[in-house]
């Protein structure tokens, strides 16, 4: 049902794999479109603990497809209709997400992973703020998430001077969780991806909320946000069975519930 | 017991609970379920064991709009016979407190619905809007009215005439919601809101929502007026001598709702 994107789920961890290898996995309006709806069924399917997107061939993503750039086009009508979903989609994702970047993830591509909550590198991976070699400003939730995962300063760095951010720099920046040699690539990204399979999964999404929320409010709201979430992680089964497992001395067996 | 065909009712110890139960239209609202809202709470207004209504939907949404199907061929001479909207009259004559619990989506006749309770709690990702434009119609159960008199002119114009939907954020921004509570806590969050204000002395809470209420459709000189009545009228109230009382005796006061 998918044509740009393959989704597929092994281990209770959904794959969003970008899947249009000869265009450097592009996006377009209906790619735009396929990870929504993906993003949405992942969201609503209680057998998915985990969400992984990465792509096929030697790219993540390399951003807009510049193909279907015309020049009378609205680039913030563009954002508003075809990213904007996408990305609000992504945001409200309460379970982990994981970018793994398996080539070079530039523009709206880099956008992409930004919003993920690991990145993992290959070692062949790259990040590159293409925006301002074509005169615009990085966009798709970029310099939102940008700033918030390696300060300001470096931000601006990235955006205005676009040069190519090689894996081992971006681990250097904080930007991502691990550096993944290519043969071992699959295996490590799987192992992590189920590692993160197996957490509580409600926890994992209320710290997200909670991290979100902490960008919006004062610390009094804040505090009550907090509340909320804790009442609510405390109310799962794998809060119960966390408690059991310590006083049994034994390891934890969580199932999302 | 439930003699509604649409809605669901219970009592949780003084507060009573009404459920929108059309779940699967998103409990958009048909006559029959307004006049079942309508009786129930006018029930519970004259009940003495209840002094919190709070009104909810059962399923994804609080409710997604007015039965279409229903009005689609009626005329202007048969929806002024029908006379469909006296019945919302009657909930704006209702004494004791209407809490609307909001979650998912409270569009068209549901966010009137909303609107005409006293509070409103909603859920984090709740959304609201008034998209009867989009069909080539217009609020007509106070819509208007109630959204302009609660964030002025300027903004309501702009909801009403686009037809967008407001997220629970927006809405608390602009002071139509009081709690934006996480949606797995909605209903525990309203109810244990509802049993504090349950305690609180009823006749001063019956009193100071008819007097709030004056001051929406009053000048300030009549509103004060009628403010000064209804402090002199507690006065006549046993908890009125029990509070004071309670005061200076520096304990917790027993009220009665008498």
């Amino acid at each position: 049902m998918y044509e740009t994107i393959r989704y597929d789920i092994r281990n209770q961890v959904a794959w969003l794999t970008l899947n249009r290898p000869d265009k450097l996995n592009a996006f377009t309006e209906q790619m735009n479109k396929e990870i929504t709806v993906a993003l949405k069924q992942a969201a609503n399917d209680e057998t998915v603990r985990c969400l992984v997107i990465t792509g096929t061939g030697r790219a993540f993503c390399s951003g807009e497809d510049l193909s279907g750039v015309t020049e009378d086009m609205d680039h913030g009508e563009v954002l508003r209709t075809r990213y904007a979903p996408m990305m609000k989609a992504l945001h409200s994702f309460e379970k982990p997400v994981v970018a793994a970047v398996n080539g070079v993830a530039a523009g709206a591509g880099m956008s992409l992973a930004l919003a993920c909550d690991f990145r993992l590198a290959s070692e062949k991976a790259s990040f590159v703020e293409a925006f301002i070699h074509v005169g615009l400003i990085p966009d798709a939730g970029n310099l939102y998430y940008l700033p918030r995962l390696i300060g300001h300063a470096k931000a601006l760095e990235l955006a205005v001077l676009g040069e190519k951010v090689t894996a081992q720099k971006a681990y250097e920046l904080g930007l991502v969780t691990a550096v993944i040699s290519e043969e071992a690539w699959e295996e490590e990204v799987a192992r992590f991806a189920e590692r993160l399979a197996n957490l509580p999964t409600k926890a994992v999404g209320l710290i997200k909320r909670c991290l979100r929320q902490s960008w919006e409010l004062s610390f009094t709201e804040y505090l009550e946000k907090e509340a909320f979430a804790q009442r609510i992680a405390g109310l799962t089964q794998d809060h119960r069975e966390g408690v059991r497992a310590f006083f049994e001395k034994r390891r934890a067996i969580f199932q999302g519930k | 017991m439930n003699e509604f065909l649409h809605i669901q009712t219970r009592t949780e110890g003084m507060v009573a609970i009404i459920e929108l139960n059309r779940p699967h239209v998103l409990n958009a609202l048909n006559r029959p379920m307004v006049t079942e809202i309508v009786h129930a709470i006018e029930a519970y207004d004259r009940n003495d064991d209840v002094r919190v209504i709070v009104l909810t939907g059962k399923g994804r949404a609080f409710a997604a709009g007015a039965d279409i199907d229903e009005m689609a061929n009626d005329d202007p001479i048969t929806l002024d016979l029908l006379n469909q909207f006296a019945e919302w009259d009657r909930l704006a004559l209702i004494k004791k407190p209407m809490i609307a619990a909001v979650h998912g989506f409270a569009l068209g006749g549901g966010f009137e619905l909303a609107l005409c309770c006293d509070l409103l709690f909603a859920s984090e990702t709740a959304e609201f809007g008034f998209p009867e434009v989009n069909i080539g119609v217009m609020p007509g159960a106070g819509g208007t009215q109630r959204l302009t008199k609660l964030i002025g002119k300027t903004k309501a114009l702009e909801w009403l005439w686009t037809g967008e939907r407001m997220s629970a954020k927006t809405a608390y921004d602009l002071g139509i919601v009081n709690r934006l509570i996480a949606p797995e806590l909605l209903m525990e969050e309203t109810m244990t809101f509802a049993e504090k204000l349950a305690k609180q002395p009823p006749l001063s809470v019956r009193f100071i929502k008819e007097a709030v209420h004056k001051a929406v459709d009053y000048s300030l000189y009549e509103g004060m007026q009628f403010e000064r009545k209804n402090f002199y009228l507690l006065f006549a109230s046993a908890d009125q001598k029990e509070g004071m009382q309670a005061f200076i005796e520096k304990r917790k006061p027993k009220f009665q709702g008498k």
